[in-house]
């Protein structure tokens, strides 16, 4: 009795463990996958000229948006505007409806592929509050020796 | 003065709850009788006070008094009073004391229903209690103080983040805090149960009733984020799995977890020190929520300009809380030993399993979570971990959980009859195949794994009514007899029923609107036509409509179902586009018409100048509305089983008189 509670508690131990190893599996899968790296503007641009980025790669782009940038292109449901980390700024392209806390000088993170120069967007985020200011913007920011730390001016 | 009364009955309640946290402590390891009665009067006291702070609060934006910092920063003149009194909540300083009202709350209920408490653990859930409380209440002083005067006390005040300015939203708050802030209760009673050394069928018992208060107000609350996000950020999707979404989700997946582990510890003497680790577990992930939503540190859609100050406090809250019983635990753990022993194939077995996936579902969704956050600590770059991180490992996860689940009821304690239990799912397993099939080969644009989805969820659902046919034993006795017997169902099984149930219509919703969701964006002019999923879209105009305090850009679309003739079935969708005038803030407001098949859905945008037309959204989204129909089972399954007079410890039974038996007069 004494061993055969041994052994099925054994059982249970190796079954959790399989469990556990084929859990380990899927999850470093996935994130081999699925990590987008952030860049600011700058970077997009020396590292694309320096091949060290392709085209095929997904990434996050962070900055201000170019005050008077935006502009309607195409069918007009196609939004082209100028990303910046007030060093270098990039051409951004989004199909769709932006996000309602969307504007011009206002910190934004895109999602998507740059190509030919201009970064076309899946994904557009903005924050659910206009003092917030994403913290990859900041870090995009404080890179290019632009950072002010913001007052809460209204 | 009203303020300064709210300030000062927090100050107040918070040095109750530190007394509270350790006189009746001590008392309790002296078995010093009076030191232990300080306890329950101290958090009814303690719970009152909070209502005053909070009250006070309440008041100040009621009343629109901006001398109030806060009031002035998150109310003005012309919300309406629904605003005014969710804008208490829709910030940061006032929703930590909405935290702090309902840990008190809680511990306040405990101290006034829980008369059949064994005292020394009655009193040492108080104390746990009451230390978190410590806690959280000098957080709320020390950084975040709600009451905060301003001089001289503007005009006006900035009015609240008009996104928030929506009933879905107003109640989610509370809603998600008494499932989050409840699972602080299961906390104290796995920590005065091992401070105690004692964990029987009792205290099992105890903790159940609250674990599934937790889970049902939780999966309320996060059901109803959902539903918000869904319809008020004009995306068409419900789900994004951004990290203050997974702050709440993780709590969840544990709370689930500890709901059926609980059982196996009351039932069956067994995994006692396991549900221990997972009520620990699951506050501890509420309390990293809070962290990650209140400190900023991690990018998402929902953050909040934050104080960094405000995260380290919190932090180490978190450390010396989680920390604390884990510590304890580590000491007190090894010597829980449970008695009951059980074959892999049992319903223990299959609710270890069930605990199994779900913890590491937990543990996967945390890492993701964190995983940016590591990175940019050891300086390697910032990297966002997206949705398809989190669909790739959580679902595969969740198939063999759903197959499991259909199973597990149906297999007996201790030792289960596997084959038995699979004959007893044939007709289960033949309606799944075929449904699966029919699925794959009707509907176009199916795609293998979508079917696949849609059979999972027929697959849990008949299997739920099959176990309730077996109960019942339909079709094996006459009717009136099953009927009879339905009725004497106990309410807890219940509520596993509608649970499950729930489940399994919600993930049908959930694969259906992933895999079939129809988009359309362009550019229409007035009397323009889009045809989207089988719905004739025909925009008819554009108008400015004044609101309360704010501007709409509505829409005005007729929608006729293609195919349809006349004017008759047609019918209007009004989406909105809200410009608020104090915050010069805009808002959309997606009009959904949800039908049994699935939501027509539009949203208006932009105008583009050149063409003089407005940019459209419109979506139709398959079975959306099953996804919030099952939400609302679930938690109805939870409210029935809390109704169960077996979950109220030492209420008596309630008499059964057969019929026949009354003594004759």
């Amino acid at each position: 009795m004494a061993l055969k509670r041994k052994h099925r508690r054994l059982s249970f131990v190796a079954l959790g463990l399989l469990a556990l190893g084929a859990a380990a599996a899927l999850i470093l899968t996935a994130f081999e996958d699925n990590i987008v790296f952030f860049h600011s503007p700058t970077e997009i641009q020396e590292k694309f000229a320096a091949n060290e980025l392709k085209p095929a790669q997904r990434l996050r782009i962070g900055g201000l948006v170019v005050e008077g940038s935006v502009t309607k292109t195409g069918d007009g449901a196609t939004t082209r505007f100028k990303v910046t980390d007030l060093n270098k700024s990039i051409v951004v392209e989004y199909r769709g409806i932006l996000p309602d806390l969307f504007r011009e000088g206002q910190g934004i993170v895109a999602e998507g592929h740059y190509n030919n120069n201009v970064f076309t967007a899946r994904e557009v985020l903005a924050k659910h509050d206009e003092n917030y200011m994403p913290p990859e913007v900041a870090a995009a920011l404080k890179k290019s020796g632009q950072w002010k730390p913001a007052g809460k001016e209204k | 003065m009203i303020v300064e009364t709210g300030h000062f009955a927090l100050i107040l309640a918070l040095f109750v709850a530190a007394l509270q946290g350790t006189l009746p402590m001590i008392g309790a390891h002296r078995r010093d009788q009076a030191l232990m009665a300080i306890a329950a009067p101290a958090a009814l006291i303690q719970l009152a006070l909070v209502i005053v702070a909070f009250a006070a609060l309440t008041y100040a934006f009621v009343t629109s008094d901006f001398s109030v910092l806060n009031v002035v920063q998150n109310s003005h003149t012309d919300k309406p009073m629904l605003y005014k009194i969710s804008g208490v909540w829709g910030n940061h300083e006032g929703s930590m004391l909405l935290w702090a009202l309902i840990l008190s709350l809680y511990g306040g209920a405990i101290a006034a229903f829980g008369k059949n408490l064994r005292p020394s653990l009655k009193v040492r859930v108080l104390g746990v209690q009451s230390l978190i409380a410590t806690g959280i209440l000098a957080f709320i002083l020390l950084t975040s103080n709600p009451f905060t005067r301003v001089v001289p006390a503007p005009i006006n005040g900035n009015s609240l983040n008009p996104l928030l300015q929506d009933p879905g939203l107003a109640f989610h708050p509370p809603l998600l805090y008494l499932g989050y802030v409840g699972l602080s209760i299961t906390f104290s009673f796995a920590v005065a149960a091992l401070i105690e050394g004692r964990v029987d069928a009792a205290w099992a018992r105890w903790v159940r009733p609250w674990t599934l208060a937790a889970w049902g107000f939780l999966t309320a609350g996060i059901s109803l984020g959902s539903w918000w996000a869904y319809y008020e950020l004009g995306w068409g999707g419900w789900w994004f799995w951004d990290p203050v979404e997974n702050a709440s989700f993780m709590p969840w997946l544990a709370a689930t977890a500890l709901l059926h582990s609980a059982i196996v510890s009351e039932k069956r003497d067994s995994l006692k020190s396991w549900t221990i680790f997972l009520a620990i577990i699951a506050f501890g992930l509420s309390l990293l929520g809070t962290f990650l939503v209140r400190s900023g540190v991690i990018t998402s859609v929902h953050a909040f300009a934050s104080d960094p100050t405000r995260g380290v406090f919190i932090l180490l809250l978190l450390v010396v809380t989680i920390g604390g019983a884990f510590a304890l635990f580590a000491w007190r753990g090894p010597s829980l030993k449970g008695s009951g022993l059980f074959q892999p194939i049992s319903r223990e077995g299959g609710l270890l399993l069930n605990n199994f996936l779900l913890t590491v579902a937990a543990a996967s969704v945390l890492l993701g979570t964190l995983y940016p956050l590591f990175i940019d600590v050891l300086e390697l770059g910032k990297v966002s971990v997206g949705a398809p991180y989190f669909e790739s490992v959580f679902i595969p996860m969740m198939i063999p959980m759903l197959m499991v689940m259909a199973i597990a009821p149906f297999l007996k304690w201790k030792r289960g009859d596997f084959l038995g239990a699979t004959a007893r799912l044939k007709i289960a397993l033949i309606i799944t195949i075929v449904g699966g099939l029919l699925t794959w080969s009707i509907i176009d644009r199916a795609s293998a794994f979508a079917a696949f989805g849609m059979a999972l969820a027929i697959w849990l659902f008949i299997a739920v009514l099959t176990e309730l046919a077996e109960r019942i034993k339909l079709f094996r006795v006459p009717l009136i007899e099953s009927g009879r017997r339905l009725l004497r169902q106990p309410r807890a099984s219940w509520g596993m029923t509608f649970a499950h149930a729930g489940l399994a219509i919600m993930v049908a919703g959930m694969t259906a609107s992933s895999a079939w969701r129809v988009e359309s964006i362009q550019v229409m002019k007035f009397g323009d036509s889009v045809t989207v999923g089988g719905y004739t879209y025909t925009l008819k105009d554009v108008r400015e409509v004044p609101g309360p305090n704010y501007i709409a850009t509505r829409g005005t679309f007729i929608v006729t179902q293609s195919g349809a003739s006349g004017e008759d079935d047609a019918l209007t969708l009004y989406p909105e586009k809200r410009t608020y005038k104090t915050r010069k803030m805009t808002t959309t407001e997606a009009a959904i018409h949800p039908t049994f098949l699935g939501d027509l859905y539009a949203v208006v945008g932009d105008k583009d100048e050149k063409s003089g037309g407005y940019v459209t959204r419109i979506y139709f989204n398959p079975l959306v509305s099953w996804m919030w129909t099952g939400a609302l089972i679930m938690v109805l399954g939870a409210g029935i089983s809390l109704s169960d007079r077996r979950h109220r410890v030492g209420a008596p039974a309630k008499s059964k008189i057969v019929p026949g038996s009354v003594p004759a007069e």
